[in-house]
C-alpha cells in the first residue's frame, strides 16, 4: 500500500497534499468534494476524521468538524467514503488525518484492519506523539499501513532520529508552532528546516500549515517534496456548501498549475 | 515517591507517565519537546531544598497552611438522628475552603508559578470552569508580576461572574470560550491552542491532575499536602486514622491531593464521589460510573464519549465537575480496586450545601457539597467509634447566585 504513496512524489516537481474534513457538509457529499481535489490535480488526499476537541487546529477545521458531527458522521461512514474513493481512484493515495480517540476507541487493531479493508494508505495522528507509539503504530504497520510522523519547529537535532525511527508514507513538516490555517512561516525557515530534515531521512518532506495562495506553494513546492494545504479548501466548503465541489476544483487546480511550474520559473 | 515500596500504590506513575494503562503524553508534536523540558525541570525542582523551602513558606505564610482539620459535631449529631442505634460515624473536614482564593486550588498554582519562573517562561496561561482555579492563578500572576491569561467557556463565564470579576481585579485577562458547550473541556482545548502558538514563552498551568505528564504527577504532588497535613493532624488529634476519606471529583486534584498520602494504609477507605447531575441515566459529569477508557487533553484516562470517540457534554450544577473526563490516577485507583468511587446528583449537593450552612454555620462550594452527600449516606453505615474525613476543598461565596436560582429564591 505504500508503493501508492511513494510512487505519487514525482521526481521533477513538489506533490501537491490536500485536506479536507469527512462528511462536511454531509456525508453524502464527501465523494464528490474528494474527485474535486483529484481533477484539479491533487497527488495525495488527507482525508480528516472530524472530533468533538479538535485540540490542534484553528477556527476553520473546528468549524468543519461541527458541521461534520452535527449531519451525523460516523466513523463507518467514513471508511465507507474511503471505500469508495479508492474504487473510483486506484491509484491516488489516500491518507486518514485526525486524533487518537477517534481512531482507538476500538482498539488500534480494529482500526488497522478498517483502513486496509478500505484502502487507505496512511495515517497521521496529531496527538500520538512517537512515545506513545504503541497505542497505534504497531498495529498500523503490522498491516503495512503507514503511520506518517510530523515534524515541527520545536523539533531539536537530538529528537529528529527518534521521530524518524518506524516513520513512513513522508514526513510532514508543520511549518508554524501553533494550530491549523492561521499565520504562514517565511520562507527562509521552511528552506532552513527542509534541509535539516531531509538531511536526516529519505522520507519525501512534505510541508504545511498556512498554506493559501498559490504563489505561497509554488514557493515551497521549489524546496520541499510536497505542499499542504487543508484549512483554505475547508474554508471553501464552508462558504458553499453542498455546491463546493467544482470551487474546489478550481482552487485546488490554480495550486497545482502554479506547482507543476515552480521549479521551472 | 522513589521511597516507596515496590507493592505500593504510592509508586505512580512509571518513567514515561503511565499509572498502569492510564496517563501518557498524547499531546502533538510541537509539544513534546516543551512538555520534556517541564519533567527535566521538575525532577530538578524536586531534588532542590531551596525550592521545597519556598513552595513551603509560600504555602505557610500566603495560602495560609496548615488547614485546620475540624470535627463537625454538629452535623455528625445530625446525621445521628436519622441513623440505627450504634451509628453515625463521627464527620471530620479539612478546611481547604479556609486557604487565601476560597479554595485548594491555590496550592498547586504556588506549585506550578515557581516552576514557570525556573523554566524562565515569562507568560502564564490557565483554563478554568467554576473560576477558582483561574482565580488561584490570577492571584499567584498577580504576587509574582508575570501576565497572565485564563480560558473560561462562556457558559461558565455566565454562572461564575464573581469569579469573573476577580481574575479580572487581579489583573488577568479573561478570554470566553463560545466553542462546543462552552465550558471547561473547551476552555482546555483553548488553552491548548494559545499554548502550542506560543511554546517558547508560555508555561500552561494545569487546574486537576490531568493532562499529559508530568502535569498528573506534580499536580498531585502539589495537593498531597492536603493529604500530609490531614494524617498529621488526626494523628495528634485523635492518635488513630480516619476510617473513610471522602472528596468530590471532576479532574480529581483535591481528591487525589487529599487520597495519595493514605493510599498505603490499608485500613483507610477512601471514596471519591463524581457529579451525577441530573441522575446517572441522564446528563451527568460522571466518567467513571458513565464511560469508559479513551484519549483526550494529552493523557489516556475515563472518559465520557460516543462508540465513534466523540467526547459527549458533561453536566454538573457545579462548575468546577463539568468535565467529562477525570485525573488518570482515578482511572488507574478505580481499576485497581484501591479507592471506591460514587456519585452524588445536583439535588443531593443542593440538600447537602444547605444542610451544612445550617448545621456548621460554612457556606461550601457546590464541589465539595457533592462529596458532603456522600459522607451523610456513609456515616448513617458506620459505628459511632469511626472517622470519616472529607475534603472542604472550596468555599461557596462564588455559588450563592446558582444557589438562589436552583432554589427559586431571588436575590
Amino acid at each position: 500500500m505504500t508503493d501508492r504513496l511513494s510512487s505519487s512524489f514525482p521526481a521533477d516537481r513538489a506533490a501537491l497534499v490536500t485536506f479536507v474534513t469527512a462528511g462536511d457538509p454531509t456525508p453524502a457529499d464527501t465523494g464528490a468534494i474528494l474527485d474535486a481535489l483529484v481533477e484539479g490535480g491533487a497527488d495525495i488526499i488527507e482525508l480528516g476524521m472530524p472530533f468533538t476537541d479538535p485540540m490542534a487546529d484553528g477556527p476553520s477545521i473546528q468549524e468543519a468538524d461541527i458541521r461534520s458531527l452535527a449531519a451525523g458522521t460516523t466513523t463507518a461512514n467514513i471508511f465507507n467514503m474511503a471505500r469508495e474513493f479508492r474504487q473510483r481512484h486506484p491509484d491516488t493515495p489516500l491518507v486518514l488525518m485526525g486524533y487518537a480517540n477517534p481512531m482507538t476507541i476500538r482498539g488500534s487493531e480494529w482500526f488497522a484492519n478498517a483502513c486496509v479493508d478500505a484502502g487507505v494508505d496512511a495515517v497521521i495522528c496529531v496527538d500520538i506523539p512517537v512515545e506513545e507509539d504503541e497505542s497505534l503504530g504497531d498495529a498500523l504497520r503490522a498491516k503495512d499501513v503507514a503511520v506518517i510522523r510530523l515534524a515541527t519547529p520545536t523539533t531539536d537535532a537530538e529528537r529528529l532520529p527518534q521521530i524518524l525511527s518506524n516513520a513512513s508514507g513522508f514526513l510532514y513538516y508543520v511549518s508554524v508552532a501553533g494550530i491549523t490555517g492561521q499565520q504562514q512561516a517565511a520562507q527562509a525557515s521552511i528552506e532552513e528546516a527542509v534541509a535539516r530534515l531531509k538531511a536526516g531521512t529519505d522520507l519525501p518532506v512534505a510541508v504545511g500549515f498556512g498554506v493559501r495562495t498559490p504563489e505561497q506553494a509554488a514557493d515551497i513546492a521549489r524546496v520541499a517534496d510536497g505542499v499542504v494545504v487543508g484549512s483554505a479548501i475547508v474554508e471553501i466548503v464552508g462558504e458553499y456548501g453542498k455546491d463546493a465541489a467544482p470551487h474546489v476544483r478550481d482552487y485546488v487546480k490554480s495550486l497545482s498549475d502554479a506547482i507543476r511550474v515552480a521549479r521551472h520559473g | 515517591m522513589n521511597d516507596t515500596p515496590p507493592n505500593s500504590f504510592r509508586n505512580m506513575p512509571d518513567d514515561r507517565g503511565h499509572f498502569g494503562e492510564f496517563g501518557g503524553r498524547y499531546v502533538a508534536e510541537t509539544l513534546m519537546p516543551l512538555i520534556l523540558d517541564l519533567e527535566k525541570q521538575y525532577r530538578a525542582a524536586q531534588a532542590d531544598p531551596a525550592f521545597e523551602e519556598e513552595f513551603n513558606d509560600l504555602l505557610q505564610n500566603y495560602v495560609g497552611r496548615p488547614s485546620p482539620l475540624y470535627y463537625a459535631e454538629s452535623l455528625t449529631e445530625e446525621v445521628r438522628k436519622d441513623a440505627p442505634e450504634g451509628k453515625g460515624a463521627q464527620i471530620w473536614f479539612k478546611r481547604d475552603e479556609l486557604n487565601h482564593t476560597g479554595a485548594h486550588k491555590i496550592n498547586n498554582c504556588v506549585g506550578q508559578i515557581l516552576l514557570a519562573m525556573r523554566m524562565g517562561k515569562t507568560r502564564i496561561i490557565a483554563e478554568t470552569g467554576a473560576g477558582q482555579h483561574g482565580v488561584a492563578t490570577a492571584t499567584v500572576c498577580a504576587r509574582f508580576g508575570l501576565p497572565c491569561t485564563i480560558f473560561m467557556g462562556a457558559t461558565d463565564v455566565a454562572r461564575q461572574k464573581p469569579n469573573l470579576f476577580r481574575m479580572k481585579l487581579l489583573g488577568a485577562e479573561v478570554v470566553p470560550v463560545t466553542s462546543g458547550a462552552a465550558t471547561l473541556k473547551d476552555a482546555m482545548n483553548e488553552a491548548l491552542r494559545d499554548w502550542v502558538a506560543n511554546v517558547h514563552d508560555t508555561f500552561y498551568i494545569i487546574g486537576t491532575a490531568a493532562g499529559p505528564h508530568p502535569y498528573p504527577e506534580l499536580v498531585r504532588d502539589f495537593q498531597s499536602v492536603i493529604g500530609k497535613e490531614a494524617r498529621a493532624q488526626m494523628l495528634d488529634r485523635t492518635g488513630r486514622l480516619p476510617d473513610m476519606l471522602v472528596a468530590a471529583i471532576g479532574g480529581g486534584s483535591n481528591a487525589i491531593g487529599l487520597f495519595h498520602p493514605f493510599l498505603d494504609d490499608p485500613d483507610v477507605k477512601m471514596l471519591g464521589i463524581e457529579a451525577a447531575g441530573h441522575g446517572l441515566d441522564k446528563e451527568h459529569a460522571a466518567s467513571l460510573a458513565g464511560g469508559g477508557p479513551g484519549i483526550l487533553h494529552g493523557n489516556k484516562t475515563y472518559l465520557l464519549q460516543d462508540e465513534d470517540g466523540q467526547i459527549t457534554e458533561a453536566h454538573s450544577i457545579s462548575a468546577g465537575l463539568d468535565y467529562p473526563g477525570i485525573g488518570p490516577e482515578h482511572s488507574w485507583l478505580k481499576e485497581s480496586g484501591r479507592v471506591d468511587y460514587d456519585s452524588a446528583t445536583d439535588t443531593e449537593a443542593l440538600d447537602a450545601f444547605q444542610l451544612l450552612c445550617r448545621t456548621e454555620g460554612i457556606i461550601p462550594a457546590l464541589e465539595p457539597s457533592h462529596a458532603i452527600a456522600a459522607v451523610v449516606r456513609e456515616a448513617v453505615k458506620m459505628d459511632r467509634d469511626q472517622i470519616i474525613l472529607a475534603n472542604l476543598c472550596g468555599r461557596g461565596d462564588k455559588d450563592i447566585f446558582t444557589v438562589a436560582e436552583a432554589l427559586g429564591t431571588e436575590i
